[in-house]
């Protein structure tokens, strides 16, 4: 884990994070989404600056990458094929609140396939399974914080919440900053999807504008041609304090 | 008007979803030759420093049923209070140890249990001891954000009586939430999403 050190000589940052704007996130009880109902804590939240034990946070090196880990349509596949789909690339850049690049970091992601299925034994959806297709893929982030994948685009499925609801198209991700503090998991959808905004899950955000920086946008001018089109998707990690004037108390 | 600060907004988060093992523990629900191994599977090695000890962990909801999709990360100090990480400016931590674990609970029984070693001390912000503890962080479906919150140890009284974080507990009688129970060489650690006994989590 030690080896992310080497990406560069400056000194890393050990301020405190910005406080979390919650106004941008779900709540914790949204009923039109069940299964929150019995799973959201109820009291509020005990407000903690951020001490050694949440600046700090595991760091992941490279040495803990295959060739095809950010390549979806290969990396579960049989030698010489692939999985079944629209072929897309997905980049963008990982930044937070400073709109600093965030370089060094884990994103893990995950997804259904072509059909809107999972490989999972818990997944009960009819539609089929793609022999060639797992539906995991990480990449560790570059020095200005860029990454990129290939994968499929997966299908919109159906799931037991309401009658009759379906979630729109959409790629899990997981987040590493530098500090556990940082700590997100979230959801990628794609421009155009007309169901983005009947989804539940999507509608236990309140505020649209963040919605929006949840879907990607198609980019034709970073497609291969005769090969894949490109979604550009940039993340926003939470911002840290700059420790120029460093908060030390009296007497110390 | 003004100048503008140019920040930018956190992207918002979202629930990990009943199949987060697909994408962060692959091997756990057979989707083996992908990664070698599923990251944070093994904390420790035969030449970690520190007190060997398990931690069985359950996360309980509302009606008192243990989560069979939920995921748990954990983040400690080693045996001498120092971070595996590159923020760590103090000194450097003990190499055979990671810090940093990551298990799914179990699909019947919902527990799950971390392999690892008892942390040390690490200083609060200003400079006073906090008490052993670990980091948690927890995720599932039905979970809009992950949750933060803290493990500290039964047999660590004194510690956990200075511990200037469990100070912060306005209301005393839930300062047992953030207790693990110890049993032989292992801690027991039920984290309470809601109700009488919910678990205290933090606004980090």
């Amino acid at each position: 884990m030690t080896e992310a050190k080497s990406l560069s000589n400056r000194r890393p940052e050990t301020g405190a994070f910005f406080q979390r704007d919650r106004t941008m996130h779900p709540p914790a009880f949204t009923p039109s989404y069940k299964t929150s109902v019995l799973r959201s804590p109820q009291k509020a939240l005990l407000s903690l600056d951020s001490t050694l034990s949440e600046i700090t946070g595991p760091v992941f090196g490279h040495n803990i990458l295959g060739e095809l880990d950010n390549d979806m349509i290969h990396n579960f596949a049989k030698p010489g094929e692939s999985a079944i789909g629209e072929r897309i690339i997905v980049y963008g850049r990982l930044l937070d609140e400073r709109g600093k690049g965030v370089p060094g970091a884990l994103i893990e992601f995950w997804q259904a396939n072509a059909g809107g299925r999972y490989r999972h034994k818990k997944e009960g959806y009819i539609a089929a399974l793609d022999p060639n297709f797992g539906g995991c893929g990480r990449v560790i982030t570059d020095e200005d914080g860029n990454y990129w994948i290939r994968t499929i685009k997966p299908g919109p499925y159906p799931w037991p919440n309401g009658p009759n609801d379906w979630r729109p198209a959409h790629i899990h991700f997981s987040i590493f900053g530098h500090g556990f503090a940082q700590r997100l998991i979230s959801q990628l959808y794609f421009e155009g999807d007309p169901m983005i905004w009947k989804c539940p899950i999507v509608r236990t955000i309140p505020d649209r504008s963040a919605v929006e920086r949840l879907v990607a946008a198609l980019d034709m001018e970073a497609t291969i041609p005769m090969d894949s089109r490109a979604y550009k998707f940039d993340m926003v990690l939470r911002g840290r304090r700059s420790s120029m004037f460093e908060n030390r108390m009296e007497g110390n | 008007m003004v100048q503008s600060l140019d920040r930018l907004k956190e992207t918002a988060s979202q629930t990990a979803g009943p199949y987060v093992h697909i994408g962060l523990t692959p091997n756990f629900c057979d989707i083996p030759g992908v990664y070698p191994v599923d990251l944070g599977d093994t904390m420790v090695n035969d030449k970690t420093k520190g007190e060997r000890i398990k931690v069985k962990m359950r996360v309980i909801d509302g009606a008192d049923t243990p989560l069979k999709d939920a995921l748990i990360e954990i983040w400690q100090a080693d045996a001498d209070g120092l971070h595996n990480s590159p923020s760590e400016m103090r000194g450097a931590a003990d190499p055979n140890f990671t810090g940093w674990g990551r298990k799914p609970t179990d699909m019947t029984t919902g527990e799950c249990v971390f392999d690892t070693i008892k942390p040390g001390r690490v200083p609060f912000k200003d400079g006073r001891k906090m008490a052993p503890h670990l980091t948690v962080w927890i995720v599932a479906r039905g979970i809009n954000i992950g949750l933060h919150t803290r493990m500290y140890f039964s047999d660590e009284e004194k510690a956990n009586d200075e511990d200037p974080v469990l100070a912060r507990v306005e209301h005393r009688v839930r300062v047992p939430t953030l207790i693990a129970q110890r049993d032989g060489d292992t801690y027991i650690f039920d984290i309470h999403l809601q109700g009488e006994k919910e678990t205290v989590f933090f606004d980090i």
